[in-house]
């Protein structure tokens, strides 16, 4: 039930009886990790000369990608796997969706008061 | 289309992680602004739909029921008045944070059966950061709404506390991990951390508040990452590193721009400079207004309570 890997002991002490799962590291996880790693230099990139003027509506922004995570919450509603998780995934989708919607609606208001005042700038 | 679907879905997330870049990227300059916004919800509409023909989706009526609550709920706080934006922002953070740990909930319950002790450690992390954030989020917004006290609240042995809340977290995430059939533990995790956001967010000064908001803003998209990892999707990890990192580098940024030390903000109830703070800082929100012609923005911000902090994110 337990191999001889040192990982493992911790299973042996608490329950040498559960059935056996997948212990070591799947190998998606480490290409997923190579997207997260270059993504998150891209972001950083990306927003460090920001003009100071855009910090409220950057923030905003960022604040409507957030909501990106609608798309886990449609994934696990959608399998309809168990009632209690299509239930909290279908909750999951209307907060990051009133999340989503808001963040862009708001950006958008912001900036286009912004332009308004831009040619009086120049 | 001679494309199978499944790979016509991973264009369609690729097209939307590029307009993500394109969004951030065109916003941090006045003259293409408006089209980085337009990127973000194209590539957000990209996204949504692609994930709605996903083969595993097979059930839509509580979906379009929830997009529905999503819209009435989210048009309403787009629509605030404009003095009223950081504590939307901070209101509607609360929801996606919410919806982070939600689904983090949902995915535990989902597999618990089969649950691998890494998975289990990337739901845990993921849970905690949800939860604290949507706690952090809210006393945000309180306070920038002045329902809460907008001082800094802060009590002797304040740091120990937070720091043995934190600890109580991770150390009920490392029993999880252990023996992820645990069921009962996985509410007391997440009423743990969400006590912990709390305490992280009420000992900082309202004036600090857009950087907190912008951190934990960070937070949510790291914990989006973290559920890209579990769901093993990669629209999910990269929209999620791009805005931890964008969200941290941003709140650097205006913490550098307000003359505050970051370190100070993010662990609020080390700051205790912060009570000296306030005097500095109106002066140079004047400055900084009328050395930008396009104050008008920020005027408007002034007025707000919390405007110190928009000025000087300014400056």
């Amino acid at each position: 039930m337990w191999s001889p890997e040192g990982g493992h002991k911790a299973r042996s002490y608490f329950a040498p009886d559960e059935p056996v799962k997948e212990e070591h590291v799947p190998s998606d996880f480490i290409s997923n990790l190579y997207v997260f790693v270059l993504a998150a230099f891209v972001g950083f990139e990306v927003i460090r000369r920001v003009s100071p003027l855009l910090h409220t509506p950057l923030m905003s922004l960022t604040n409507a990608l957030d909501a990106i995570v609608v798309v886990a919450g449609i994934i696990i509603a959608g399998r309809h796997e168990t009632v209690i998780s299509t239930v909290l995934g279908a909750a999951a989708v209307a907060a990051a969706f009133s999340n989503m919607v808001g963040g862009f609606l708001i950006t958008d208001r912001m900036l286009r008061m912004f332009k308004r005042s831009k040619p009086k700038q120049r | 289309m001679s494309l199978p679907s499944d790979q016509l879905i991973q264009i369609a997330y690729i097209a939307a992680i590029a307009l993500f870049i394109l969004a951030l990227k065109w916003l941090s300059s006045p003259a293409t602004a408006r089209h980085g916004v337009l990127a973000g919800e194209v590539g957000a509409v990209l996204a949504v739909a692609a994930t709605l023909t996903e083969s595993g989706v097979i059930e839509y009526r509580w979906i379009a029921v929830a997009l529905a609550v999503g819209a009435a709920i989210g048009v309403p706080l787009g629509l605030v008045h404009m003095t009223a934006v950081p504590q939307r922002t901070a209101l509607s953070h609360a929801f996606g944070a919410l919806a982070a740990a939600l689904v983090g909930g949902a995915e535990y319950y989902a597999r618990l059966p089969h649950l691998t002790r890494f998975e289990m450690g990337e739901i845990s992390l993921e849970v905690i950061i949800g939860s604290l954030t949507l706690t952090g989020s809210l006393i945000a917004a309180g306070k920038l709404q002045e329902i809460l006290p907008q001082r800094p609240i802060t009590y002797r042995g304040q740091n120990l506390v937070s720091l043995l809340v934190l600890v109580a977290a991770v150390a009920v995430a490392v029993a999880l991990v252990i023996r992820p059939e645990q069921t009962r533990l996985f509410p007391v995790m997440v009423m743990v951390a969400l006590l912990f956001g709390a305490l992280l967010v009420t000992p900082i000064g309202g004036a600090d508040m857009p950087t907190v908001i912008s951190l934990l803003n960070s937070y949510t998209g790291l914990s989006a990452a973290l559920l890209g990892f579990v769901l093993n999707s990669k629209v999910l990890v990269v929209a999620g590193a791009l805005d931890g990192s964008s969200g941290f580098i941003l709140s650097v940024i205006m913490c550098k721009a307000m003359n505050r030390s970051f370190s100070n903000v993010m662990f609020g109830a080390f700051g205790q400079v912060q009570a000296a703070a306030p005097g500095t800082k109106e002066e140079r929100t004047v400055r900084s207004a009328s050395a930008e012609e396009a104050a008008a923005i920020l005027a408007s911000a002034n007025t707000v309570i919390i405007a110190p902090g928009y000025g000087m994110a300014v400056a």
